[in-house]
């Protein structure tokens, strides 16, 4: 009888583990290594045999360079509890200065993951030399032991949350965001076509309000994708004034983006422009 | 360059896993058979099995059994790293038919089974799901084909000093045709303005000369005299260059590599030990051009200050030959004093005649003007420099440590002491001060043993100053997208694996634009790059590895970001305005693709998707 056999062994520590509820609950870490120093500093230190949690699982890339801001939020909209980004040390990356970019949009993931509501210590950069095995056990340590304090993600079950973290990948998607920190290192080292430097703390700022602006306009079409909304209604579930909540809608109607649905008595309601897959 | 067309993407992927033992590298420390048992069970995988070593011969021809008989069209080998073994799987799947895009490794020994040595069951788990990875990632794989790319015959060398010349003799010799393209109106570069050259007390120019005729002899070499590269466009074995030249008509040409040798110049130590101030203040290399015109002035005592300018002062970095400039330079004043002062005499300008306020001589006044216009970006034109008178003739070398490496100089330095060339320590503490006491040059400096501050008269001071990067190296980095160090030099790809290679393919460096190096080091480092640049000449193709960079045009908004950030150059606007990859210049780091601000670039066998869906299947329940 099919009834009688055993389910194999995985199976039922894995129940058992789903069971136990805050003792047996194992972070899901995701790691993106790159090829040249940290995933060869991971390979070190597997033949040093330093030790470390089971819970890392490790994602090559070529260079850290090529993690996007968008991968990680996507990652964090499907439940991960920390991301490891590994890359070569500064003036050290194998493609020049793959890593210095990869610090831009690290700050970029830090920003939109804190704008989102999750914890920004759930993302982590480290710099893993090829030689550097030991490191590699002490950070991924390290790492796992401050994903454990922090908990699990709460994307799953919250749905507010999720749609802040929806918000918050597609930001990293815009446009606006995506050129500043693209351009930002090019004008900190050559400076504009008028030869002028940037000044850092007020690029600073100016991507501190972009990331926020264009996060809270996400955030409204992610909550107007689900159903139509008033201005009121936004405010409350994003805890933003209702005068901004507006400027927001006249920008994204202005886009194109947003439309008036129905009112609601006398209170306009507001709902997404889908766009098609296919154009 | 060749097209690149895709081979017809796979039908329905049918996914063969091969999981290692590895002996008991894997197996001891893993369920191994559970995790094929499982693999079994993942969505496309046809066919799944574990073997005691994959990479052995029979591990391999499994693979190629498997491909044949379940007829897979994805492989996945879980095993060690595949920095050390994909391409053994790779070459394994491609004999069996297989495009080696199609391949996934999984590493299962350095990523699981060696870290977690304690916890067989948790590791286990681990292992099931970076197979689970694995295949999320081979269903969506697609094959590709690696481009292959002509590599043009010919180089361009950039600069005609030793090095430049060193290395086009070597290319012209291997019968490579190189234009050699030289800014000043000779060639010869730096060494043109020195004396003797130090260990083999030969003149310098007798000693270049050789060289430099053969240089202009070689039917191989096109020599541009008074010209520079104005533009660099394409990519290893396709450079389109353009080469300007003084009263002549643009030049355009096609080179397949390009050798940088544009050298390096001293670095000029205004307002430091009266430099520019008091007469008799010279460098080292304007000391050698008097020595060169036989028109030192009469010399009684003569101060050497090492150090002037570098090792933390300026610069941070040994210029690694002025200790030896300055020991050659002591041993030829107190050999050479007697002959000296004959030639000053016939020179008939007597030094003591000439008024102090005269200072600084009239010919270094012009030579330091000059070179401040060249700074500015003006032509400087030859220099011409007289001087005119001695009795019994002291040295002493001012240094904070005498760096005379290796077995000819260390005996070269004993030698310089056997002289009584005089050799005082000075700390940065304490360094030596020079100045005028009515008419007469000073040194004042501390006494590190006595711990006292003491003077001394002297006629001449010569200043050690390093070699410092060429005021246009810059433009010459941005020109070849290449990077500068920290210090205006420019940067190799590898210090001590590659260093004469860039990171960039086809483009190398040799010389004192590299660093400060002497003659010998020079031609060492010209050949070495001559050899490096004929590679691909020689072989006349290169392959791209297939992980390269796409843009979607339909996405593209010609915004430019792309070519601002990749490192390689491998991006340019096409005539439609759109972003275009240099497949062959591509190195695949992906930092267009998250850079893009359309998002309308990818990689190819890394793009978003595939690395999502490998990630995302960790972060999935286990069914």
């Amino acid at each position: 009888m099919k009834m009688a056999e055993a389910p194999p062994q995985h199976k039922i520590q894995d129940a058992k583990e789903e069971l136990k509820p805050s003792t047996g609950w194992e972070p899901r870490v995701i790691g993106f290594l790159c090829n040249w120093c940290s995933y060869a500093g991971a390979d070190l230190c597997g033949v040093s045999r330093y030790q470390y949690p089971t819970n890392i699982r490790a994602v090559r890339v070529m260079c850290s360079t090529r993690i996007s801001p968008h991968l990680v939020m996507d990652l964090f909209h499907a439940g991960a509890d920390g991301v490891l980004v590994g890359g070569c040390h500064l003036n050290d990356c194998h493609y020049i200065s793959g890593n210095f970019y990869t610090e831009k949009r690290f700050r970029l993931m830090q920003k939109l993951l804190q704008d989102a509501g999750i914890e920004p210590e759930r993302v982590r950069l480290e710099w893993v030399s090829a030689s550097e095995g030991e490191k590699f056990s002490k950070v991924v340590t390290e790492f796992t032991e401050q994903i454990k304090k922090l908990g699990p993600s709460k994307v799953k079950k919250d749905q507010v949350l999720k749609s802040k973290v929806a918000a918050a990948d597609g930001a990293s998607e815009t446009f606006r965001l995506r050129a500043l920190v693209g351009k930002e290192l090019g004008l900190e080292k050559q400076g504009n076509v008028y030869g002028m430097k940037l000044d850092q703390a007020e690029f600073e700022k100016l991507i501190d309000q972009a990331t926020k602006d264009e996060f809270e306009r996400c955030l409204i079409l992610e909550l107007s994708k689900q159903k139509p909304r008033s201005v009121k209604e936004l405010g409350i579930i994003m805890e933003v004034p209702t005068d901004r909540v507006l400027r927001h809608i006249v920008a994204l109607r202005q886009k194109n983006m947003i439309s008036m649905d129905h009112p609601e008595g006398f209170t306009p309601t507001y709902r997404t422009i889908e766009i098609g897959g296919e154009q | 360059m060749a097209e690149k067309s895709k081979p017809e993407a796979a039908e329905k992927p049918r996914i063969g896993v091969f999981v290692c033992h590895c002996g008991s590298n894997i197996g001891g420390f893993v369920d191994v058979p559970s995790v094929a048992e499982y693999a079994k069970t993942l969505p496309d995988v046809a066919y799944a099995t574990d073997n005691l070593y994959t990479c052995a011969e029979d591990g391999l021809a499994g693979i190629r059994e498997g491909i044949r008989k379940h007829n897979l069209n994805r492989v996945i080998v879980a095993s060690c790293t595949p920095r050390t073994h994909a391409p053994l799987f790779q070459a394994t799947c491609e004999s069996a038919g297989l495009n080696k895009y199609l391949f996934t490794f999984v590493n299962l020994r350095e990523h699981c089974s060696w870290v977690h040595m304690k916890e067989k069951d948790k590791a286990t788990k681990k292992a099931r799901d970076l197979v689970k990875m694995g295949v999320a990632r081979a269903r969506l794989l697609e094959p590709q084909v690696e481009v292959k790319v002509d590599v043009a015959p010919s180089a361009v060398v950039l600069g005609g000093g030793v090095s430049g010349m060193t290395c086009a003799l070597s290319l012209a010799e291997m019968g490579f045709p190189v234009h050699l393209v030289e800014r000043e109106s000779e060639l010869g570069g730096f060494v043109k303005n020195l004396n003797n050259l130090y260990v083999t007390e030969k003149s310098a120019a007798d000693t270049i000369k050789p060289l430099i005729d053969k240089v202009k002899a070689h039917k191989n070499i096109k020599l541009y005299l008074n010209a520079q590269v104005k533009k660099v466009e394409g990519f290893i074995g396709n450079y389109d260059i353009a080469i300007s030249q003084k009263g002549a008509e643009e030049v355009k040409t096609k080179v397949g590599t390009i050798i940088v040798a544009t050298g390096a110049l001293e670095f000029m130590p205004e307002g430091l030990y009266g430099y520019n101030q008091y007469p008799n203040v010279v460098t080292l290399t304007e000391f050698e051009i008097l020595c060169k015109k036989k028109t030192l002035p009469k010399l009684k005592n003569v101060a050497f200050i090492q150090c002037v300018g570098s090792r933390g002062q300026v610069k941070s970095y040994c210029s690694r030959i002025c200790c030896n400039v300055a020991i050659k330079n002591a041993i030829n004043i107190v050999d050479n004093y007697e002959n000296m002062l004959g030639l000053m005499e016939k020179a008939g300008t007597v030094l003591d005649k000439v008024p102090v306020e005269k200072k600084v001589p009239d010919e270094i006044l012009e030579r330091r003007r000059r070179r401040r216009g060249r700074e500015r970006g003006e032509e400087g034109e030859a220099e011409e420099v007289k001087l005119g008178p001695s009795e019994k003739i002291e040295v002493t070398v001012f240094n904070r440590d005498i760096m005379a490496y290796g077995v000819e100089h260390e005996l070269t330095y004993n030698k310089a002491r056997e002289k009584r060339v005089k050799f005082v320590r000075y700390t940065v503490e304490h360094l030596p001060r020079v100045y005028m006491e009515g008419n007469q040059l000073m040194v004042a400096y501390f006494h590190e043993t006595l711990k006292l501050e003491r003077t001394m008269l002297v006629d001449m001071v010569i200043l050690s100053t390093p070699l410092v990067a060429q005021p246009d190296a810059g433009e010459i980095a941005q020109m070849l997208k290449v990077p500068l160090g920290q210090e205006g030099f420019f940067f190799e790809a590898h210090v001590k694996l590659r260093p004469v290679d860039f990171a960039t393919d086809g483009i190398y460096v040799c010389g004192t634009c590299r660093g400060p190096a002497d003659i010998t080091d020079c031609a060492t480092q010209a050949a070495a790059a001559a050899s490096r640049a004929a590679i691909p000449m020689a072989k006349g193709y290169v392959q791209a590895e297939a992980i390269t960079s796409l843009v979607d045009e339909n996405k593209c908004s010609g915004c430019g970001t792309c070519i601002q950030v990749c490192p390689y150059g491998a991006i340019r606007k096409n005539d439609k305005g759109f972003a275009e990859v240099i497949v062959a210049a591509c190195k695949g780091c992906g930092c267009c693709g998250a850079t893009c601000p359309e998002g309308a670039i990818t990689m190819t066998n890394y793009t978003d998707a595939q690395l999502l869906a490998e990630a995302k299947a960790a972060l999935e329940e286990e069914g």
